[in-house]
Order: C-alpha cells, then sequence, then structure tokens
C-alpha cells in the first residue's frame, strides 16, 4: 500500500509509461507484462454521450465527490483526432483544472488518431497503467457518436450516458446500439428547463429496450451547480454492488480481458503475415485472379 | 504511422480572451499535432501538472497580461523540480523586446509577438522538438 501511495505520486513516470504503451513504443511490452499483475484494482466508469452534454463537466465533479472519500482518480479523456491533419485538439482538461494539481488526481487526455480498432487497445493500455499505478476508480471519457466509442466504453465496469434536457428526438433516434450499453443515465444540466420532460421520454424509451436484470437508474444532475452528484455515485456504486454480487462484474471483466487477449494476437498475426515474403507474391497473384483470398489466407497461416 | 508532437497549449495570467492561444492551438493542430488545450487563467503550478501528466513534448504558452517576467520563469523553474526541462518551452504574446532576451536567459526557447506567421512558431517547434 505505501509502495502504491509512492508510485502513485510519481505523475512523470506514470505519464511516460503511459505514453510508451499508448504508441506501443519499445518496452511497451515489459512495461504491460511487468504491471498486468497488479491491475483489476480500480473501478472503470466510462462515461459517454453527446457533445457538449458536459461529459468533461460531470468527470471534474464526480472525480471531486471520489476525492472526498479519500480515492484516487485517474482520467482518461477521449477527443478526436482530425482526418484531414492527423493533428487534434484535446480539451477536455479545460473543465478539470482545478483538480489538475491535487495529488490524488492524474489526467491524461488521448486523441482517437483514426488508428482502426488500435484505439481500443491504446486505452486499455493507459487504463492499465493508471490501475497498476493506484488509481482506485477510473473515467473514460468519449463522445458517444460512432462504433469505436461503443468499443471503448465496453472497457467500463459501469457506463455513464450523459444526456441533456430537450434533446427529445434526438434521444428517440439515437442508434440504438448506443443506448444500450448505458448502466446509469444522467441528465446534466437539469439547471436548465425541460430536464423533466426529458426524464420521462428517457425512461419511456429505456422501459422499450430488451428487459434485463439490472434497469438503469435515471438521475438528475447538474455538473456546474454541483446538484444531484451524491444521488449520481450512489446509482453508479449500487450498479456496482449489483454487478458483484451476482458475478456479473467477474463476466463483463472476464469479456474484456478476452477482447484484449484477441486485439494482440490479430496485432501479431498481421504483423508476421504481412512481412512475410509470401505476402506481396499472394496479393499480386490474387490481382491476376491466380488465386483468391481464402486460399492466399490459408497458404499465409501455414509455417 | 508517425506518433504526433504533443503540445500543451494554455494561457496563464488573469486577464480574460484567449484568441492568441486558440490561434495557435489551430495551427499546431493542422500542421498534424496533438494540442492539449488547458484554456484561460492558468497557475504555473496547473500548468506544469498538466504538461507533465499530458507527457507533452512541447509547452506552449500565451501571454498577454505583461506578467510574463514572473510567470514565465516561474513555469521554468517548475518544471526543472519536476525534472521535466528537457520539454520545448515557447511563449506568445505581447512582449517588449528588450524582456524577449531575458526570456531567453531564463529558459524561454522561442517567442513570438504578434504578427509572427504562425508557421514559423510551427517550424521552430517541429526543429527544436526533442523526440
Ligand atoms: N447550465 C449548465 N451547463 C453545463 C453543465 N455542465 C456543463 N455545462 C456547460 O456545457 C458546456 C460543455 O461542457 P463540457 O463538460 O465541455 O462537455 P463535454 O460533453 O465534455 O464536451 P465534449 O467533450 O466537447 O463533447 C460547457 O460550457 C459547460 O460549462 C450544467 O450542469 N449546467
Ligand atoms: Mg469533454
Amino acid at each position: 500500500m505505501a509502495d502504491n501511495v509512492k508510485v502513485w505520486q510519481d505523475r512523470r513516470k506514470i505519464a511516460q509509461m503511459i505514453t510508451t504503451v499508448e504508441n506501443a513504443l519499445p518496452g511497451h511490452e515489459e512495461i504491460l507484462q511487468d504491471i498486468y499483475k497488479k491491475t483489476g484494482q480500480a473501478y472503470i466508469i466510462g462515461i459517454t454521450g453527446p457533445p457538449g452534454a458536459g461529459k468533461s463537466s460531470l468527470t471534474d465533479a464526480l472525480s471531486r465527490v471520489y476525492i472526498d472519500m479519500g480515492k484516487r482518480v485517474g482520467v482518461i479523456a477521449i477527443d478526436p483526432t482530425s482526418p484531414f491533419s492527423g493533428g487534434s485538439i484535446l480539451g477536455d482538461r479545460i473543465r478539470m483544472n482545478e483538480l489538475s494539481t491535487h495529488p490524488q488526481m492524474f489526467i491524461r487526455s488521448m486523441g482517437t488518431r483514426g488508428q482502426l480498432g488500435g484505439l481500443s487497445a491504446a486505452t486499455h493500455s493507459a487504463v492499465m497503467v493508471l490501475d497498476a499505478c493506484g488509481a482506485d476508480i477510473l473515467f473514460i471519457e468519449t463522445v458517444g457518436v460512432g462504433q469505436s466509442e461503443v468499443e471503448i466504453v465496453k472497457l467500463a465496469d459501469t457506463v455513464l450516458m450523459v444526456m441533456v434536457p430537450g434533446l427529445g428526438d434526438d434521444i428517440q433516434t439515437m442508434k440504438a446500439g448506443i443506448m444500450e450499453i448505458g448502466d446509469v443515465f444522467a441528465i446534466n444540466k437539469s439547471d436548465l428547463p425541460g430536464a423533466d420532460r426529458t426524464k420521462i421520454e428517457l425512461e419511456a424509451m429505456l422501459s422499450f429496450l430488451p428487459p434485463k436484470e439490472w434497469r438503469p437508474p435515471v438521475r438528475m444532475v447538474s455538473a456546474t451547480e454541483k446538484e444531484g452528484l451524491k444521488e449520481l455515485v450512489e446509482a453508479i456504486d449500487e450498479h456496482r454492488t449489483f454487478q458483484e454480487k451476482n458475478k456479473r462484474l467477474e463476466e463483463r471483466r472476464k469479456r474484456n480481458v478476452q477482447e484484449a487477449l484477441l486485439a494482440i494476437l490479430r496485432d501479431k498475426m498481421v504483423a508476421r503475415v504481412t512481412s512475410d515474403d509470401r505476402y506481396k507474391r499472394l496479393l499480386e497473384e490474387m490481382v491476376k485472379k491466380e488465386i483468391d483470398p481464402y486460399e492466399a489466407a490459408r497458404q499465409l497461416m501455414q509455417k | 504511422m508517425e506518433r504526433p508532437i504533443r503540445v500543451l497549449v494554455a494561457k496563464p495570467g488573469l486577464d480574460g480572451h484567449d484568441r492568441g492561444a486558440k490561434v495557435i492551438a489551430r495551427a499546431l493542430r493542422d500542421a498534424g499535432m496533438e494540442v492539449i488545450y488547458t484554456g484561460l487563467r492558468q497557475t504555473p503550478e496547473q500548468i506544469v501538472a498538466a504538461a507533465v501528466q499530458e507527457d507533452v513534448e512541447v509547452v506552449a504558452v500565451s501571454i498577454l497580461s505583461g506578467a510574463h517576467a514572473t510567470l514565465l520563469p516561474r513555469i521554468k523553474s517548475l518544471l526543472k523540480e519536476e525534472g521535466a526541462d528537457d520539454m520545448l518551452f515557447v511563449a506568445g504574446g505581447v512582449i517588449p523586446d528588450e524582456d524577449i532576451v531575458f526570456l531567453k536567459e531564463n529558459g524561454v526557447a522561442a517567442v513570438f509577438t504578434p504578427g509572427t506567421p504562425t508557421t514559423e512558431a510551427v517550424s521552430f517547434i517541429k526543429e527544436n522538438v526533442k523526440k
């Protein structure tokens, strides 16, 4: 434990480890091998929802609640990378500046960088570093707009879906797959008019989802007015307790571990196969229709 | 894919707008960099804590308040304390010529005054960043 505190305080070392694993730089496998056994301590909360819903503000506000409970809190905030320049402006920290210097807090921003599938691997690696270095609670913030975000929030133990008043029709048209991943719903900006109605609409919509043992609760909050936060944390805790009691958490984590292993396998097999001399030749043959892709794959899989 | 240069863009001091910081943030993004934008009214401690946690290669601050003579050396010395003074430290803003000399002696690698094209800052960073 004392050891853990020391590790957690070494900001620079943690940050550099994240850089190494995020970018798969030389040494990343050793780091992940080294820390793997120490992971699994942190409780991971995915925060997602439409752009501007107040995800970062809410992450900041919830972090303060956990910090007051004596917890160490890690945040990984993900923003999209521009497909044109490959650059990005990661702006989630703007809402968390005050906590930047707090000894119980560690915040890291990540760009999506358009790595196909690679993002969830990179995020997972960063999560493992913060987990092994002593975080009790870990937030992953992503904009909930597409499939890749859905993949990332699957890393979470609890997915918190952030809505805002006046989404109305948007709620109904939101991609079904995205609504279904929410374990707890927050209607943020409840200080603004229309929150009650949104709550009713949202609850109606949720009642149409296939029935599950866990009924996602809907809580009204205001990140900026600091209202409803304790109730929201309680709802998250209830979901945690529910999952711990009936082994759901174990199953969920098993699924995540499996995803992680499959991602590594995919990477390694693709790397091995594409560096094989036969790869280019088989591609040529495929272009000339001398061979079909299944046969080419079969040959490449042979040692 | 090559890893993008990571830059922290911050605006220390108490004055109220961050137009300059946003302009430089966009220029760096358009040049393919990953910009961590922290917004207005940052203390030197917050800037350095963010730079360390984000493990950036460059710290770029925009400053208008006239407090540059104290704030910038303070940021530099905090970076040193954190063992992070290998980060390239640059500043932009309305800074009189005579102060630029002083700032450069105190660890600021480059100072970009208003009117300097953003492309100049971009190429300075690309040439001087330690990777
Ligand atoms: N009135 C009100 N405004 C809020 C509340 N929470 C956040 N905001 C404002 O909403 C805007 C967006 O907040 P963010 O926290 O950046 O939202 P976000 O969902 O993280 O945004 P992206 O990461 O860009 O998708 C800011 O101007 C916040 O001040 C709230 O509870 N009430
Ligand atoms: Mg955000």
